[in-house]
């Protein structure tokens, strides 16, 4: 440990620790790229199995996209599913598992274009699962190919003239689509590149795995995030215009709330 | 009042010099340096020691490469 400081040799003990990394990120560095949205959420949802002490009862499911190598960083049980079809499986062990609980975690290519089907038909079973989907409006790990999430306008490998919504369609919003599902019970949407909704995020996964041990239903978890390489940022620019610009068509905040819709659509 | 004095130790071989947490520290205390580490990132480095334990950095921190202490200043 290299202390700079003389009057920080003092504060550097054990016992004044506030914050370190939780135990159940493993110690192997993430694989994503620099000021990702990802690491923060792996962070979270790993806090959060820590804190209500479920590490050993929980079984994630990594999706194929840039988090395919979830199971790497998470010290917990998980599976990798085949492309989109993580709600699928999450729904199997969960059946055959009632008392653990299940976890997804999909990007948007996975959970929105691939995915889709499975994502809409295990929202509409209303099984007893949480779904994290970070939504970063591109695919990240293959080299920032358009989504069904980009938006209008926006220049990806695959659109170099902008998203053109009349051949390409308009950005699809399948967190208000799965808030229509009867069988959801908590549909959020959320971001972690601040503080403060880094913070209000935490809450919303904690919710989120508390209604799971409840067996109140599925629970969906929108983070928009980041994705400075495919976007061809800086992380503090990205940042910025995510801000700016998809939180106009992913508006933040809670969606649907013990199984009532609060949110106009 | 009772005022906190805090401090942090970067674990800079993790680091990936993103730069969120220079930007999101109210006291300025962190700054991207000149140096690189093994992975050729150059790293964030702590250049003051006004940290007030705000918990900002460790919040933003994508890789969790920072360990946050806090303590009571003795008045």
């Amino acid at each position: 440990m290299d202390v700079k400081f003389e009057s920080w040799k003092e504060i550097i003990k054990d016992e004044n620790i506030v914050f370190k990394k939780t135990k159940v990120l493993t110690d192997n560095v993430l694989s994503y790229c620099p000021g990702c949205g990802h690491g923060v959420a792996h962070r979270l949802i790993a806090e959060t199995i820590e804190e209500m002490g479920i590490q050993d009862q929980t079984i994630g499911i990594a999706p194929v996209g840039c988090s395919v190598l979830a199971y790497e960083f998470f010290d917990i049980d998980m599976q990798q599913a085949a492309h989109g079809r993580a709600t699928a499986l999450a729904t199997a062990i969960k059946r055959l598992y009632p008392n653990k609980f299940v976890f997804t975690y999909q990007g948007d290519g996975d959970l929105a274009a691939i995915g889709g089907n499975e994502t809409l038909h295990a929202c509409n079973r209303g099984e007893n699962i949480v779904i994290i989907f970070i939504n970063n409006g591109i695919y990240g790990m293959t080299g920032g190919q358009m989504a069904p999430t980009t938006l209008e306008g926006m220049v990806t490998s695959t659109s170099p003239y902008g998203r053109d919504p009349q051949m390409m369609g308009h950005p699809l919003r399948i967190t208000e689509l799965v808030a229509m599902l009867p069988g959801t019970y908590y549909v959020t949407r959320q971001a972690v590149h601040k503080p403060a909704n880094v913070r209000k995020t935490k809450k919303a996964i904690r919710k989120a795995f508390e209604n799971q041990q409840q067996n109140k239903g599925l629970s969906f978890i929108e983070i928009v995030s980041n994705c400075n390489s495919g976007w061809k940022m800086t992380p503090v620019e990205a940042n910025k215009w995510m801000e700016e610009n998809m939180f106009k068509v992913f508006p933040l905040g809670d969606i649907k709330v013990d199984g009532e819709l609060v949110k106009e659509l | 009042m009772a005022k906190f004095k805090g401090a942090i130790v970067i674990d800079i071989e993790k680091c990936k010099g993103c730069g969120l947490c220079v930007e999101v520290c109210p006291q300025k205390v962190i700054e991207l340096g000149n140096n690189v580490n093994t992975k050729g990132y150059f790293y964030a480095d702590v250049i003051k020691e006004d940290c007030t334990a705000c918990e900002n950095c460790v919040m933003v921190c994508p890789d969790t490469v920072i360990t946050l202490y806090k303590a009571k200043l003795e008045v």
